[in-house]
């Protein structure tokens, strides 16, 4: 296996975050100094993100046979790398006051982006399991980075030792589904199941290959926290620092997303009916039991990591579409969907992030009372998040719930539409609560920390804000975008 | 293009209403009237007769040409009566906010012009997934309206009125979608625009499901027993400004949808459903009459009042011949403008003495000489006086549901005697009797102001003007519905001639 100049060049942007990585962790070597390290990092994600953009047109070929690199991985590419330089942004003014080495953080958020850059781009499990763990380990580090911190008012250590262990379990269930999936095909590329049965290759039968699909299901829906394999987000996402729970929420759900959506399309695991079901019931637990849980609660991250759990069942339900549909519309609503999906929940943590730093986060609901006459830009920008997320019009949460309802109408699917109606329902109570909290008058004491409130900072949330208003009225340019990337799945 | 330009000067307008508070907190409400009179001045351009199809006025331009949506405005005469409705309406909210909005007025008035732009759209978006865009873009200023500036109980009348709205919504997107489907399968493309849905085949039992998901999105809005429950909290909690455009035009937009909409696109469907449409429309303008006596909350009683004249329409509507229809819509602008006076008269009292209790209220008559005639007025125009718009409508949508549906229309009859014994209640228990002092404060107790007396003088004129020559409301509707009745002729006769 020879790796030509020209398989190098299409490298480009995974080879400039790892590169970055480097450049960074040297700089930290030679003199420590946040803001330097801050820079390289935001710097090499940006290139890497032109990078991929420029390579993007006309960019369709599997390099090594670990990597695909095509318009979709380029697509998600560029969304991973963009975002984990907004996030990277929003860290900044959040850890610039903590008592202990700040410089690692930025190394970290940089090889978790390596790790998801190898995700989105992936149809073969090594590289989906390579991808998966170099992205998780970092992420335990930056759950648990501000433990050292005497001031770090969360459970840091709590949240990182609890989604460590979980989620080594979940990876390992993960892996065994894979080795068994590989006793079946005798390959570890992601390829088709259906018809192994007749095959002269090792036939083990039809129970065999719906076990290890079931693990391989088991293992994503837990790193995608879909009920009933939710239990650890809403503790992971309440201990952990805000940057590093935005990751999580963010970046480490689409990446994941992709390589689910790759594998069910590679391996037809939705031909088996069992597989199909079960899908169902995941997705409309996911739908029923996220919306539920986010009702009472009181803790913001806690409820927006139970709308996340929701939020994931509505994009399962484009996944068992796209099996019904003849068109390729069940993928597209799924990519329309995790961008959409991508922008409110950054902007959404963008916000919480802005107004808290390492010390002291404002994460309880009722600390948001009266933003709205306080800080009318920043409750106005936090509003139209909410509203997105519950899907109201002229954001692109509406166009993103579009699509998934279009998906479903074509597939027929009408207990599902149906648990998404009612989910959706129940959901506009608890983001309309958050809004109405906003909406009161404001208390006399409690006034935000300004010290994240950067230009900087507001420069992200308003790029979100913008970008969540542009693609909720005027869709039609990515609509077409994503049409012509989503052949190549 | 005047469609379009009608829509932005509204949503122009509240953008800068929402700033120009920083120059001067008096400064949103004169933007605000400007931009409502300026639209209500172009829409006089619409009074022409229009092309074959009785459309004045079309706009069209690409939107999301992946899914077939396009910008596609149209208006016919029924359109250009609403809109008219709207603009008028909206002068008159912004009256009746004009002395009571001191807090946050600039947002205020954000809100209230962008509701009135999402009524706009709503009523002249032909393409469907448009009208799903406005139908939806005029809760969320709405739900703020009821939410900030609402009463004591207002968080829970916000909350439960956009639920009940967007939950309906929701439905009625899959529905509108379902639709679009059946025309990709039908027609081997897909479209969301009006002309091209019409010729989509609904028959079959998925034609019923899918027309009860559109039924029960506007049924929710009209509102029609069972699904009015939110009304009554909605209106009591809104300031008048809020009541004043929810019961003057929010409702109506539930009454377009099922004319422009619900009956056309599904003929056969609506057909078969008719009866039990005409049965809800018979149990509302009774149970909601009968319940109205039993509220002592002034506003609460006139919202219920509200839902019983709706019915009216809905019976209206579900005769679908064109005497009922032109009583549908007469009944829709004439209880625009009186439901209107009397939310604002309650609005005018609450913000007077502090409370909407009538049992505390009595013998205000001397007090008040001027606010008792303009309430007997208006009291009278809504249990249909002949002379009044109300009983134009309500006289002729009776007369052609009697053709369709006897029994369901002797029963809605008797409606209009449970609404002039709760009008008149009304008036005794507020206006007549003892005056009772001992329970509030009333120093504040006013007669009406030269304002208020401006726009209320207004709104008799459109009562009398309808009530005495309804000729000229009706000859703009006619086209429009003889096209939404011949379209749907076919139908009607094959369900006829099945029947025999």
């Amino acid at each position: 296996m020879t790796i030509t100049a020209a398989d190098i060049y299409l490298l480009l942007p995974l080879l400039l975050v790892t590169g970055t990585v480097v450049v960074a962790m040297t700089a930290v070597g030679i003199k420590r100094d946040y803001t330097t390290t801050a820079i390289i990092t935001i710097t090499g994600l940006l290139v890497a993100a032109i990078a991929a953009a420029v390579l993007m047109s006309g960019t369709n070929q599997q390099v090594t046979p670990l990597l695909i690199i095509d318009q979709y991985s380029l697509f998600f590419t560029v969304v991973t790398c963009a975002s984990a330089m907004f996030i990277a942004i929003l860290s900044y003014p959040y850890l610039l006051a903590l008592d202990d080495s700040r410089e690692e953080y930025y190394l970290l958020l940089g090889v978790a982006t390596v790790g998801a850059v190898v995700m989105v781009s992936s149809n073969h499990f090594v590289s989906a399991i390579l991808g998966l763990e170099t992205m998780s380990m970092s992420l335990y580090g930056m759950v648990a980075y501000t433990v050292h911190s005497k001031s770090a008012a969360q459970h840091p250590l709590e949240a990182s030792v609890k989604y460590l262990v979980l989620s080594a379990a979940a990876s390992g269930i993960l892996l065994f589904g894979m080795a068994l999936v590989y006793a079946q095909t005798g390959t570890l590329a992601f390829s088709s199941l259906v018809d192994l049965a007749d095959s002269s290759r090792g036939d083990l039968g039809n129970d065999f290959t719906i076990v290890a699909l079931l693990m391989i299901t088991a293992g994503i829906a837990f790193k995608l926290s879909l009920a009933p394999f939710h239990i650890w987000t809403p503790d992971v996402y309440e201990g952990s620092p805000l940057p590093a729970t935005t990751y999580l929420a963010t970046i480490g759900k689409a990446a994941m997303f992709v390589i689910l959506l790759r594998f069910m399309e590679a391996s037809e695991a939705l031909a088996f009916e069992g597989i199909l079901t079960i899908l169902s019931l995941i997705a409309v637990a996911s739908i029923l039991a996220g919306n539920l849980l986010a009702l009472m609660q009181q803790n913001l991250k806690r409820l927006l990591a139970y709308s996340s759990i929701a939020h994931m069942g509505y994009i399962l339900i484009a996944i068992i579409a796209s099996y019904y549909v003849d068109g390729r519309i069940g993928i597209e609503a799924i990519t329309f969907y995790l961008l959409a999906y991508l922008i409110m929940s950054l902007g959404t943590f963008g916000v919480a992030s802005m107004v808290s730093d390492s010390s002291k986060e404002y994460d309880s609901i009722d600390d948001y009372k009266g933003l709205f006459w306080r800080q009318p830009v920043l409750a106005a920008i936090f509003t139209a998040m909410m509203l997105s997320l519950a899907g109201i019009p002229l954001t692109v949460g509406f166009i993103g719930k579009f699509y998934l309802f279009f998906a479903g109408v074509e597939g027929a699917l009408w207990m599902l539409l149906a648990a998404m109606v009612i989910g959706s329902g129940i959901g506009l109570y608890y983001y309309l609560r958050v809004i109405y909290r906003m909406l009161e008058p404001a208390p006399e004491s409690g006034v935000f920390n300004r010290s994240g409130q950067t230009a900087s900072a507001f420069g992200v949330v308003g790029i979100l804000f913008v970008l969540l208003l542009v693609l909720g009225v005027y869709p039609a340019p990515v609509i077409d975008l994503i049409e012509a990337i989503s052949a190549y799945i | 293009m005047i469609l379009v330009t009608l829509i932005a000067i509204l949503f122009v307008g509240g953008l800068v209403a929402w700033f120009s508070e920083r120059i001067s907190p008096t400064m949103p409400r004169l933007v605000a009237l400007i931009a409502v009179t300026l639209d209500l001045l172009l829409m006089f351009s619409l009074l022409g007769a229009g092309d074959a199809g009785g459309w004045v006025a079309t706009f069209e331009a690409d939107w999301i040409p992946r899914f077939g949506i396009s910008f596609y405005f149209a208006a016919d005469g029924l359109s250009v009566l609403l809109l008219m409705l709207t603009a008028f309406l909206g002068i008159i909210a912004i009256g009746a906010a004009w002395g009571e909005i001191t807090e946050r007025s600039g947002f205020f008035y954000f809100n209230l012009l962008w509701t009135l732009a999402g009524v706009l759209g709503v009523f002249t978006a032909l393409d469907l997934f448009l009208f799903f865009f406005f139908w939806e873009v005029m809760l969320i200023p709405m739900y703020l309206i009821i939410a900030i500036w609402g009463h004591e109980n207002k968080h829970y009348a916000a909350m439960k009125f956009f639920i009940f709205t967007q939950v309906t919504g929701m439905l009625m997107l899959i529905s509108i979608l379902v639709l679009a489907y059946f025309h990709y399968v039908q027609k081997g493309s897909l479209s969301f625009n009006y002309h091209d849905l019409l010729n989509v085949s609904t028959a079959g039992s998925m034609g019923m499901w899918v027309m009860l998901g559109f039924f029960l999105s506007f049924a929710t809005k009209l509102p029609s027993v069972p699904f009015h429950s939110w009304l009554p909290d909605a209106h009591s909690q809104a300031p008048t400004a809020g009541s004043v455009i929810l019961a003057g035009i929010l409702l109506k937009t539930g009454a377009y949808g099922l004319i422009r909409f619900t009956v056309p696109l599904f003929p056969e469907a609506s057909m078969a459903f008719a009866p039990y449409a005409m049965a809800l429309a018979a149990i509302s303008i009774l149970y909601c009459a009968k319940v109205a006596f039993a509220q002592t909350d002034i506003k609460r009683l006139i919202a219920y009042t509200s839902v019983s004249h709706m019915g009216f329409v809905t019976l209206g509507i579900y005769a679908w011949n064109e005497q009922a229809l032109q009583g549908a819509i007469m009944t829709m602008l004439a209880h625009g403008l009186s439901a209107a006076a009397l939310f604002m008269l309650a609005g005018g009292l609450q913000h007077r003495i502090h409370t909407r209790d009538m049992s505390e209220m009595g013998g205000f008559w001397p007090k008040v000489p001027r606010m008792t005639a303009v309430a007997i007025f208006f009291s009278v125009a809504a249990l249909g006086m002949p002379g009044l718009g109300n009983f134009i409508g309500e006289f002729l949508a009776l007369i052609g549901a009697f053709q369709a549906n006897i029994t369901m229309t002797v029963l809605a009859a008797f409606g209009l005697i449970l609404a002039s014994v709760y009008s008149l209640w009304v008036l005794q228990k507020v206006f007549q009797g003892e005056y009772r002092n001992a329970d509030f404060d009333d120093s504040h107790l006013t007669d009406l102001s030269r304002r208020e007396m401006i726009y209320f003088a207004l709104m008799m004129v459109g009562l009398i003007w309808m009530g005495m020559y309804p000729q000229s409301f009706l000859n703009m509707s006619e086209p429009a519905l003889t096209q939404l009745l011949t379209s749907t002729q076919g139908v009607a006769v094959a369900v006829l001639q099945g029947a025999l």
